[in-house]
C-alpha cells in the first residue's frame, strides 16, 4: 500500500497558467504510473477545469484559484480546482452537453469531457461565492512493465 | 502552437503543432483566419498529427474553421489526430460536423 500523498497549489487566473497547471498535475500523477493515455486524460480534465474558473468565474478580473492534488485508497488520482468567483446558478444545467454562456469561443463541451475522461465529477457552488470541482480517476496498476 | 500550410489546388492544409488550448486559441483562430482569407482555398485540412494537446478550446477552434469554410462554399476536415485528440474528438462528437480522416 502506498503512502498518500497531496500537493497544493495556487495561482492567478492568467491564461498562461493552463499549460502549467495541467503539466503539474501529469507530474504528480506520474506516482501512480499511469499509462500514456490515461496522463493525457488527467491533463485534459486538469486544463478544462483551470480554463473555466479563468473564463467563467472571474470574467474581467484576476482572481485566485487553488488546485489540490492527492492519491487517495492507494491509486485513485483525486483533483480538486477551487475559485472564489462567480458561481454557477444552475450546476445540472451547466454540465448539460453544449450548454454555455461563452459565445462563440467556448463549444460547451468542457464539463462532458471531464465527465467522461475522470470515474467521478463533482461540481459545488454558490452564486456570488465561487465554485469547486473535484475529479477521480482510477489508475490501475501494472505489472511487469518496469 | 505552430502552423505550416500546404496549398495544392484548391486544397489547403494546416499543419497544427504543438499545443492548443484556451491561452492559443485566439491567436490560432486569427492566424488561420487570416490564412483562409489569403488563400481562398475550396479545402481546408486539419492535419493534427503534430498536435501535442488539445482541449475544448480546440473543439471551438475546428467549428469555427468548418463553419467559416462552409460559407466560403467549401468543405473543412480533420486528418491523422494524434490520440489525444482524438479522444477528445471522441467525447465531444464533433466528428458528427466535421469528418476526421485517418491515413493517406
Ligand atoms: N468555474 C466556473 N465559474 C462560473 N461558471 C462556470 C464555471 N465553470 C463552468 N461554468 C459555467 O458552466 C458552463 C459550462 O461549462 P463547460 O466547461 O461545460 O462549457 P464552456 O466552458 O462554456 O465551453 P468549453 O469548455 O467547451 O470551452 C459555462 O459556460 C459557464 O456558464
Ligand atoms: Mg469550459
Amino acid at each position: 500500500m502506498k503512502e498518500s500523498n497531496y500537493i497544493k497549489l495556487e495561482f492567478p487566473s492568467r491564461s498562461s497558467n493552463e499549460a502549467f497547471a495541467r503539466t503539474a498535475a501529469a507530474a504528480f500523477a506520474a506516482q501512480l504510473d499511469p499509462t500514456l493515455e490515461e496522463l493525457g486524460d488527467i491533463k485534459t480534465a486538469v486544463s478544462e477545469a483551470v480554463t473555466n474558473a479563468i473564463v467563467h468565474a472571474y470574467p474581467d478580473s484576476i482572481g485566485r484559484i487553488a488546485m489540490r492534488l492527492r492519491i487517495i485508497k492507494g491509486s485513485t488520482l483525486e483533483i480538486s480546482v477551487r475559485d472564489w468567483g462567480k458561481g454557477i446558478a444552475d450546476v445540472e444545467q451547466a454540465m448539460t452537453p453544449l450548454f454555455s454562456t461563452g459565445g462563440e469561443e467556448r463549444s460547451g463541451m468542457g464539463f462532458t469531457i471531464m465527465g467522461s475522461f475522470m470515474d467521478k465529477l463533482r461540481v459545488r457552488s454558490s452564486p456570488g461565492r465561487g465554485t469547486t470541482v473535484v475529479m477521480q480517476r482510477f489508475i490501475s496498476p501494472r505489472q511487469g512493465l518496469r | 502552437m505552430t502552423i505550416n500550410t500546404a496549398f495544392n489546388s484548391g486544397r489547403l492544409t494546416l499543419y497544427l503543432a504543438g499545443e492548443l488550448d484556451h491561452h492559443e486559441a485566439r491567436n490560432t483562430i486569427r492566424r488561420i483566419e487570416e490564412l483562409l482569407d489569403e488563400y481562398m482555398p475550396r479545402d481546408c485540412v486539419l492535419d493534427l498529427a503534430g498536435l501535442n494537446f488539445m482541449d475544448s478550446s480546440g473543439i471551438a477552434v475546428i467549428i469555427r474553421v468548418s463553419r467559416r469554410m462552409k460559407t466560403l462554399g467549401g468543405r473543412a476536415w480533420i486528418e491523422n489526430p494524434a490520440k489525444q485528440p482524438q479522444r477528445v474528438i471522441d467525447a465531444s462528437g464533433i466528428d458528427r460536423l466535421v469528418p476526421v480522416a485517418v491515413g493517406k
